[in-house]
Order: C-alpha cells, then sequence, then structure tokens
C-alpha cells in the first residue's frame, strides 16, 4: 500500500508548498506597508500572534507528515517535512524579532530579565533555542556528518519544541483557553500515534 | 482565525484626526449661533446606533497626545461577555438591547432608586479627554462624554456605613454570546473605595467622541476611573450599590494574584504577565511610551493612597 507522484511533479510541487507558505509572512508585510488598518489597533500584538501560530501550525504540520505518510502510504510527502520544519523555525524567527523589537525595543539586558522572570516567555525562549540546531542540521550533509541514527536522535527534540511551544501559548492567554487546548490535543495525537507504534513494534519483536 | 478579524472601515469611513480635533470649532461655532449640537452629527456621519450627545467642555488635565482615533478605539475591546478576542465585541454587541435600560441604586443610600437611561442623558454632560491604560501594557487618548460619578451618588445620599461601590454589569446569555461559558464568573462586577469612587475624576460615562457609547465599549453606561488600569472601568452597568465592605471583583475572582482591588497604574509594580513600565500607545508598534504612575494623574490622586503600600495594595 504505497504509491508516489510522478517524479517530475515534486519539484513544481515544492514550489508552490514554499510559495503558499509565505503567505503569512506576505500579509504581515502587505499589511505593514499598504493597510495597517487591518491589523487593528495594536497592529505589533497581531504581528506577534500571526507569527506565533504560524510556528504551531508549522510544528504540527511538520509533526503529522510520518503519521500521514504511512496512513496514506504516500512516501512523497517525506520530501516536505524539512520544508515544514524550516517554515516553522522561520516563524520562530519573525515571532521572536517582533518580540525583542515591538515589545522590548531591541533592550537585550531588559529581554534577558523578562525571559527569566516570566515563565511563559522562558518556555517560548527555550523551544527557540532548542530549534537553532535543528535547523543548522537539517542539511544533508549534516545528516552524513551526523550519522542516520545521531540525527534522527537529535531531531527528536521536536517533541518537546513542540510541547513548550504549546506550553508557552496555555500561559500567556488570560482566560480563554480555547485555542491552546485545541492545539495541545492535536499534539498529543500526534505524540500518541508514535508512542503507540513503537509500543506495537516491541510487541511483535518480542512475539 | 477569529482573532485576526477586525471589523474593517472603509477608507472613506475614517475620520481624519484634525477633522475629528476641529469639528470642536464647529461645535463652538454651532453653539455661538444657537443652532445646536446637532452639527456634530453633521461634523462626521454618526454610525447606526449612536446619538450625538449635547455635552460641555469638562475640565480634565490635559493631556499632550492627540485623541485615539474613533474606529481604533471602537474595535479593539476587552468585553468578554462579547467574546475574549479584541475584535469580537465590536462583531457581536450588537445585539445587546441597551433600550429601555434601568440602573438600581442601593445598599447604604438614604434614597435607593431606579434611574432610567433617559434620566441620565438628561443631566448636565461633560466631555473629558482620559488616558486609559490597560494592564496588558497599552494605551488609548479617549474623550468620554458622562459627569462626575459623585453626581449621581449624591441623588441617593449614601449613608456613614457605606465605605465601597460596588458596580455590577449586565449578564444576559441571550443577548451576550461570552456569558455562555465560564470565561468569568459572571456577571461581571467591580468595585471602588469610597473616596475613590467620589473623586471628581470617577466619571460615570454615558458617551465617547461625542455620541452615546457604542455597545461594544460598554453602552448605555459605565464607569472611568483614568488613574486605574481599564478592566476597573465596568462597561453596561446595571446595579450600583454602596457597601460597607470590599467587594470582590469578577477579576479578583479570577485570578487574585495578578488582578488586586485597586489595580492603580503603576511602573513600580510589575504584573506577572506584562511588565508595566512601559506601553504601546495605540496605534504604535512599539511599546516606547514610559508608564507614568497613576497614569499620569498623580497630582490629582495620590492623596488618596496616602501611608499605603501600593505594592501589597496593587
Amino acid at each position: 500500500m504505497s504509491y508516489a507522484l510522478p517524479k517530475s511533479w515534486i519539484a513544481p510541487l515544492k514550489a508552490i508548498v514554499f510559495a503558499l507558505s509565505l503567505v503569512p509572512l506576505a500579509r504581515i508585510i502587505y499589511a505593514i506597508l499598504f493597510d495597517t488598518i487591518s491589523l487593528g489597533a495594536n497592529p505589533a500584538e497581531t504581528i506577534l500572534h500571526m507569527s506565533g501560530d504560524g510556528v504551531i501550525y508549522f510544528l504540527l504540520i511538520t509533526l503529522a507528515i510520518t503519521p500521514l505518510r504511512k496512513l496514506t502510504g504516500w512516501n512523497d510527502l517525506i520530501k516536505f517535512r524539512r520544508m515544514m520544519g524550516l517554515y516553522a523555525f522561520f516563524y520562530a524567527c519573525v515571532h521572536f524579532l517582533s518580540y525583542i523589537g515591538f515589545d522590548r525595543l531591541f533592550d537585550l539586558s531588559d529581554m534577558a530579565r523578562e525571559i527569566v522572570k516570566r515563565p511563559f516567555i522562558l518556555v517560548g525562549f527555550a523551544a527557540f533555542v532548542l530549534l537553532v540546531p535543528l535547523a543548522v542540521t537539517s542539511t544533508r550533509g549534516w545528516v552524513l556528518r551526523l550519522g542516520g541514527a545521531r540525527w534522527s536522535a537529535l531531531h527528536k527534540a521536536v517533541y518537546p519544541i513542540a510541547i513548550l511551544g504549546i506550553v508557552h501559548y496555555w500561559w500567556l492567554v488570560k482566560r480563554d483557553i480555547t485555542w491552546p487546548v485545541l492545539f495541545a490535543l492535536v499534539l498529543a495525537v500526534l505524540l500518541a500515534y508514535r508512542g503507540f507504534k513503537r509500543g506495537g513494534r516491541k510487541i511483535r519483536a518480542a512475539s | 482565525m477569529p482573532r485576526y478579524s477586525f471589523p474593517k472601515p472603509k477608507g472613506s469611513e475614517i475620520t481624519p484626526r484634525d477633522v475629528y480635533l476641529n469639528r470642536r470649532h464647529f461645535i463652538a461655532g454651532a453653539m455661538a449661533t444657537g443652532v445646536g449640537v446637532s452639527m456634530v452629527g453633521t461634523a462626521r456621519a454618526a454610525s447606526a446606533a449612536t446619538q450625538p450627545l449635547t455635552f460641555k467642555q469638562g475640565a480634565a488635565p490635559v493631556l499632550s497626545d492627540k485623541p485615539t482615533a474613533r474606529e481604533l478605539a471602537t474595535t479593539y475591546n476587552n468585553y468578554y461577555e462579547f467574546g475574549t478576542s479584541k475584535g469580537e465585541p465590536a462583531h457581536n454587541a450588537s445585539t445587546l438591547k441597551i433600550k429601555p435600560w434601568t440602573v438600581e441604586i442601593g445598599g447604604e443610600v438614604a434614597k435607593p432608586r431606579t434611574i432610567g437611561i433617559e434620566d441620565l442623558l438628561a443631566m448636565e454632560l461633560e466631555e473629558r479627554i482620559y488616558r486609559m491604560r490597560c494592564v496588558e501594557a497599552w494605551s488609548m487618548v479617549i474623550p468620554w462624554v458622562g459627569m462626575s460619578f459623585s453626581k449621581l451618588a449624591s441623588l441617593v445620599e449614601p449613608t456613614s456605613k457605606a465605605k465601597y461601590v460596588k458596580f455590577t454589569s449586565a449578564a444576559r446569555p441571550e443577548e451576550m454570546p461570552g456569558v455562555r461559558s465560564r470565561i468569568l464568573d459572571w456577571p461581571y462586577t467591580e468595585g471602588l473605595r469610597m473616596d475613590e469612587a467620589m473623586h471628581p475624576l470617577t466619571f460615570l460615562t454615558l458617551g465617547m467622541y461625542g455620541e452615546t457609547l457604542p455597545n461594544q465599549n460598554g453602552a448605555p453606561v459605565r464607569i472611568v476611573t483614568p488613574w486605574k488600569y481599564g478592566f476597573k472601568n465596568a462597561k453596561s452597568i446595571v446595579r450600583i450599590d454602596f457597601v460597607s465592605e470590599q467587594p470582590r471583583t469578577a477579576w479578583m475572582t479570577a485570578g487574585a494574584n495578578e488582578y488586586g482591588f485597586y489595580a492603580n497604574v503603576n511602573p513600580e509594580v510589575d504584573h506577572p504577565r506584562w511588565s508595566q513600565k512601559h506601553e504601546r500607545l495605540l496605534p504604535a508598534f512599539f511599546a516606547s511610551r514610559e508608564t507614568e504612575k497613576f497614569n499620569g494623574y498623580g497630582a490629582e490622586v495620590t492623596s488618596l493612597y496616602s501611608g499605603m503600600d501600593l505594592a501589597a495594595n496593587f
């Protein structure tokens, strides 16, 4: 139960996904330049929210690729995983830069104090820092350099990163936790699938 | 995503700041010629639900910043009864029926009474331009229309047992979608110490930008205490009680470690979520305005708190 698209379709499809993934950024830039009113009365906050949501969406998409591939048998999906992961990192950079710029006015000592003082900022910052080595080692060269087993052990860090990201969101909302709960449920399903798979393998190996 | 959908005024509907400010000359001129304040309505097309008001210029500390555009102040609201995002109140609040509306005033008073909104609107109104500082570290400058709360209090004659004032907002699940979920302990309640309530700056507010309040801004009547964080300014008030004990407010119930009874704007008292040293004067991108103690109204209100530990009584 596996199928593949014609090889010649992959590159154009990648280009389309690449462009679609830039839509949130394009919306932000367009709004800043030509249409600030569409960002509401607090444009900086809207940009923080849009980029933060972008991180969570792309992390969840990245984590959904393996389960989807196994469930559907469409193995080409794996060819999009690195791009999705890098977009998660890209929107994390936009989010982080918006925060230190708009909120902390590029005052790094002030930022450091805030990170230490506020748990929700600390976990968000930790998630961001942990993403950096994953982004750096996302190339084919680094896979070879590290070796497949070590590389994939390192990249399992995406699980705690996703958890930290959603904890960050959960802790920052004032009262209404609807969205963080929904994201947490999706993440729980994606992580549970992996636990279930691994458990299944162990049982088969034992028998 | 609902959180990004701000009601988008057409370019033609946006009042240029100078037009809004010039409106004042318009009114002054109109009054001088006896035409009256119907001119207010012609200076800017009134939105469907709000009505122009008659008022005089009130005495309030003059601010260096110009008023925030009306379109921003009426589309970016914390009003959880209509949803927890900033844009939802403007989308959802039209369902609130503000006619008829009465405010029940009771508790430790000699003359309890129920007063209709039309009676409040018939009283002498004034405009006050106040800075509004939200606990979320943003601020706006808003021209409110109303009267000192003490004027209303004098109608009911509070007794010596009245130590605090408790405000209760409307909570109508059929008209307010947010009230159907237990985001806060409805109805929304707020309170002030008696001397705070009777302070001339404490403003019983019936309008903004020269007209009655839009629903999303707390129509038809709310309270505004400009030296306190915005959540103290209870909206759509249906009950006012003069009480002997400090009332427990909705936000104290939600998180007593974050939201205190006093909630005075104070850059020296940190909040677990937001640094209060700076604020974003909307619609600015950068949070570069230094927050002033008592939101800049220190000269007027500092004496209310002499000898009090403001960090403990946050």
